[in-house]
């Protein structure tokens, strides 16, 4: 009974693992080359697959949780069992010739987030058999999604900043391919929406991404490795050798890859290709949303989590902040149903930065709010690409309504989703949310503790408020738009069903221990503790805390009933808000700066290299130079008579300057007997 | 005989394979010339190997000479063949295509 | 026999007749070999020259490859001799009949002032650099003409072994490189030479090429 024994084997497990990582991408290969010849397209052949990873990934959870809760160390890394793949030599910063080998690293964390992929990532590949149905290109909609998962398991099971960069840039390609999905589809309506929006994220992202590479060269630079393990040692031992002070570099490193993060996890300023990255089948924004992307940002904050110095943790919480509240209040005032979820997204993600940059117990914190943050998020985008299925492509909340009776499950879902994301009740971001709350008191951010809890508090209530205020639109009220909307098919509601049960369950892993007297309950904590935070204190149930969050949570929704119950499609806060709303709705007018900056600076920037390349360059050196080798040419051509006689004479000549130089260089012409020839 | 004698007999024949390039206007002529030439090279190779004590280089250069030269006729004549079959001529001169 | 060819074939026989007496001066009956081979050599190659009707020029050419033939039999290398009279004689010769007969004849009008000035500058050139480097090195003569004779056996040993029995080297490489160019040449003449499809189908307007 190999496979239901849970005690870690490397030699077995880790192939199980690199099965599960590589099932999606031989998927992704059969199904671009022969996918549109198979019956169905081809999508039971990588659901299948997918199932397959998901059953050894949730595997792989399991195996975690039982060697942590008895006590063992839970960290493999294949490398110890020789398993590698030798890929780069290159000359090291010590001596001697580096060997960059790559190899799985399976830790809690790891393997909590892997098993959160493989999961939700099935689930999208299920309820795409039902929401892509008819696509020109649903073949190539299923390969491509299998290789976004392919890439994202691979980032998680790196072991070395280098593969994780490496999976992570061919994660930004596919979410490039996937946001654009509808580009090439003629029929759509919103062509040029998806191929701007897939641009946009693209070179956005882009900037994160450099900055990772940078803050990875620095890194490498000084440690000459790219090993995790080996960069957390270094770290330590470069710190102690400072005398305990964390070096300059090493800031201004650790800034770089929490560049990184800004841009995958769309965190200020870098959040703008979040929302347009809407314009990619609703499956797709699940994934990014939940399982794939976003979540590569915070896991990677997570992984190099100890080599971040304490002013880098300062600007991660400051920044995380920042996205929180920021994107909540743009939260409130969009009409488009995906587009809220988008908001929200940011801002829970700031949520995560935030508490990520706390430290300690914050880490944690953060992490546990990405696995249940997956898990709702999934489940309330698959909602919504259920609603907008039934609408028959609506996406505008103004347009929806009275959807209660007509789609029941994916009500009930969404309200699950809801209420787990607006931590009403006690579960799944119920818990993580106030531990997140309660580890901001650890934070050694220079406007202190109070603050962040504050804001904390108040982003807690405008989520609850723009949640309330999207189910209410959608879901109460009369139906207002055209059509007459339907349930999904099963195929859809499924996955839904099955989000929303984790929504609910997922929670209760990471319960504050002592909640309920002495007994066990934050598994969460206890298999991530052991990582690299021995002798953090661990979280604790702040009741006050929780009490007043999820009082301000209920003020929210009940400002948001009181407003939109029974909503005919107008929306009240503009006239109440007045310019404010003007602000948010204008999403801050970041966006248009960012467009002046494309369009009048680098423009001008543009038109003035252009200018220099066009009249200097090209005409006063390039021009030139190539009239000048015709005008050679041209002259050199007349040498070439076609006369033999011509030829042969000048062949003599050459033939008579080489013999009276070989004469002059022995010594003949002087009349001497030269000292070449005979023996 | 002396080295000198077969230098001076290989000069002469030198001197009218290069004249004999030079002053007939057929193709045919060329080839002429140069089998003299390669022949004159040929005579200084078996003299030297001769009046430069014992060893074989000088012979091996011949028959290698030999070689090229047949090889050489052969692929020539190919061509001459079909350079009249182009241009209906065999005189260099008016072979001229490839200048322009 | 034309007119003009006369003079130029009495200066023929007065070169014949000196190359001879020179010879015979110098070294009696080797000498006159020389002499004899000397005037084969240099005489075909000036009725080569001189002759209007290529089918001359090329049979002259005749007894310039048969004189130099003689001399590798006077410098002991009779294996080259036998297989200059093969190879060209039998060979090269033939084939450049061929290119003879598939021509036209050239008739054009060869210049005696011409080939004089053009013999006169080349001859004395090259004829300087020979007797430099003839007269210069200290030359030294095999006696053993007899031993040198036998070398055939040597010549075919050294063609196809890696080593030669006294340690030197062998020229087994350059044999095959040899080969290599002896295959390309004789395939790159056979698809150089060949008629196109398109000219079997349409037979040539002209004659005059056979």
């Amino acid at each position: 009974m190999g496979f239901f024994d849970l005690t870690f084997e490397p030699d077995r497990d880790f192939r199980l693992l690199l099965m599960a990582l590589f099932l999606p991408l031989v998927g992704y290969v059969i199904q671009i080359s022969v996918g549109r010849f198979l019956p169905r397209k081809g999508d039971w052949l990588l659901t299948t697959g997918m199932g397959l990873a998901m059953i050894i990934t949730v595997r792989g959870l399991f195996q975690a949780i039982s060697a942590v809760s008895a006590g063992e160390e839970f960290f493999h890394n294949s490398k110890d069992a020789g398993i590698g793949f030798s890929w780069l030599y290159s000359s090291g910063v010590g001596d001697g010739v580096q060997n960059v080998v790559a190899g799985v690293l399976y830790d809690p964390l790891g393997a909590a987030l892997f098993a959160v992929v493989g999961v939700v990532s099935f689930l999208v590949h299920l309820f795409s058999t039902g929401y892509m149905k008819g696509d020109r290109r649903y073949h190539i909609f299923f390969a491509n999604i299998s290789l976004f998962t392919f890439a994202m398991l691979g980032l998680v099971l790196s072991d070395n900043l280098l593969f994780l960069f490496i999976f992570w840039e061919l994660m930004g390609l596919m979410s490039y391919l996937l946001i654009g999905h509808f580009s090439h589809d003629p029929d759509s309506h919103r062509i040029n929406h998806a191929a701007r929006a897939c641009k946009k994220a693209f070179l956005t992202t882009r900037v994160g991404d450099v900055c990772l590479f940078i803050g990875m060269m620095m890194f490498y630079n000084e440690f000459g490795t790219f090993d995790f393990k080996g960069l957390w040692e270094a770290t330590t031992n470069a710190v102690a050798a400072n005398g305990g002070e964390w070096p300059a570099w090493m800031t201004v490193a650790g800034l770089f890859v929490f560049g990184g993060t800004v841009g995958k996890s769309a965190q200020f300023p870098l959040h703008i290709w979040l929302p347009d990255a809407m314009e990619g089948p609703t499956p797709v924004s699940a994934m990014i949303h939940a399982a794939t992307m976003v979540a590569a940002g915070v896991f990677l904050l997570g992984r190099t989590f100890p080599m971040l110095s304490p002013d880098v943790l300062g600007v991660v919480t400051a920044v995380g902040a920042t996205t929180a509240i920021f994107a909540a209040t743009i939260g409130m005032t969009v009409f488009d149903i995906k587009g809220v979820l988008a908001y929200s997204t940011i801002s829970q993600l700031g949520f995560m930065v935030a508490a990520i940059g706390c430290g300690g117990i914050g880490l944690v914190a953060g992490l546990f709010h990405m696995v249940t943050h997956a898990c709702f998020k999934a489940c309330l985008f698959l909602c919504a690409g259920s609603v907008i299925h039934g609408c028959h492509h609506e996406q505008d909340m103004r347009n929806m309504g009275g959807l209660k009776a007509k789609m029941r499950t994916t009500y009930k879902t969404w309200l699950v989703g809801t209420l787990a994301l607006t931590a009403l009740v006690p579960i799944a971001g119920w818990w993580s949310k106030d531990e997140i709350l309660g580890a901001t008191r650890i934070t050694n951010m220079v406007w202190g503790s109070e603050i962040l809890l504050a804001l904390g508090v108040l982003v807690a209530g405008m989520t609850a408020f723009y949640m309330w205020r999207a189910t209410y639109m959608t879901f109460g009220g009369e139906h207002r738009g055209e059509g007459e909307p339907h349930e999904s098919p099963k195929v859809m509601t499924i996955p839904l069903q099955v989000l929303a049960v984790f929504s609910i369950f997922i929670g209760f892993v990471g319960i504050p221990d002592g909640t309920f007297g002495s007994a066990k309950t934050n598994w969460f904590e206890g298999w991530l503790h052991h990582w690299h935070l021995k002798g953090t204190p661990g979280a604790e149930m702040v009741w006050p805390l929780a009490i007043i969050a999820t009082a301000v949570a209920f003020a929210g929704f009940f400002v948001a009933r009181g407003m939109y119950r029974g909503s005919d499609g107008k929306d009240p806060l503009p006239e109440k808000l007045g310019g404010v709303w003007k602000l948010w709705n204008n999403l801050y007018y970041i966006d248009a700066f960012y467009l002046f900056l494309v369009k009048r600076v680098q423009q001008g920037i543009a038109k003035a290299c252009w200018f220099f390349e066009r009249w200097i360059l090209i005409q006063g050196v390039i021009n030139n130079l190539s009239q000048a080798v015709r005008v050679t040419g041209d002259r050199l051509r007349r040498v070439q008579t076609g006369r033999l006689g011509g030829y042969v004479t000048s062949f003599m000549l050459g033939a008579a300057i080489v013999a009276l130089l070989v004469l002059l260089q022995v010594g003949l012409l002087s009349g001497g007997q030269a000292s070449a020839g005979g023996k | 005989m002396g080295i000198e004698a077969y230098v001076a007999v290989s000069a002469a024949l030198f001197a009218l394979g290069i004249v004999c390039i030079l002053v007939r206007r057929n193709i045919l002529y060329v080839l002429f010339g140069i089998e003299m030439i390669l022949n004159a090279a040929n005579i200084n190779f078996v003299a030297f190997n001769r009046f430069n004590g014992d060893g074989l280089e000088g012979r091996m250069f011949a028959v290698f000479v030999i070689i090229l030269a047949a090889a050489e006729a052969a692929v020539a004549l190919a061509i001459v063949l079909n350079v009249f079959h182009l241009f209906h001529s065999v005189t260099p001169s008016e072979v001229d295509r490839l200048r322009e | 026999m034309e007119n003009t060819s006369r003079p130029f074939y009495a200066a023929l026989v007065v070169l014949a007749l000196v190359l001879l007496g020179w010879g015979m001066q110098a070294a009696h009956a080797e000498g006159l070999a020389f002499g004899l081979f000397a005037f084969l050599t240099i005489g075909g190659g000036l009725v080569c020259i001189w002759e209007r009707s290529v089918v001359r020029s090329a049979f002259s050419l005749l007894a310039t490859f048969s004189g130099v033939a003689g001399f590798y039999v006077l410098l002991g290398a009779d294996f080259i001799a036998v297989a200059q009279i093969l190879i060209y004689v039998g060979g090269i010769l033939a084939l450049l009949l061929f290119g003879v007969m598939l021509t036209p004849p050239d008739m054009n009008e060869r210049k005696l002032t011409r080939v004089l000035s053009g013999l006169g500058i080349v001859g004395a050139g090259t004829f300087w650099v020979a007797m430099k480097v003839g007269g210069s090195a200290n030359w030294v003569v095999d006696p053993n003409l007899a031993e040198i004779a036998s070398r055939p056996k040597q010549i075919g040993v050294g063609f196809l072994a890696m080593n030669l029995p006294d340690g030197e080297p062998g020229y087994v490489v350059a044999f095959e490189l040899a080969a290599i160019l002896l295959t390309v040449a004789l395939v790159a003449s056979v698809y150089i030479a060949r008629r196109k499809k398109s000219d079997l189908e349409e037979p040539a307007l002209e004659g005059g090429n056979a």
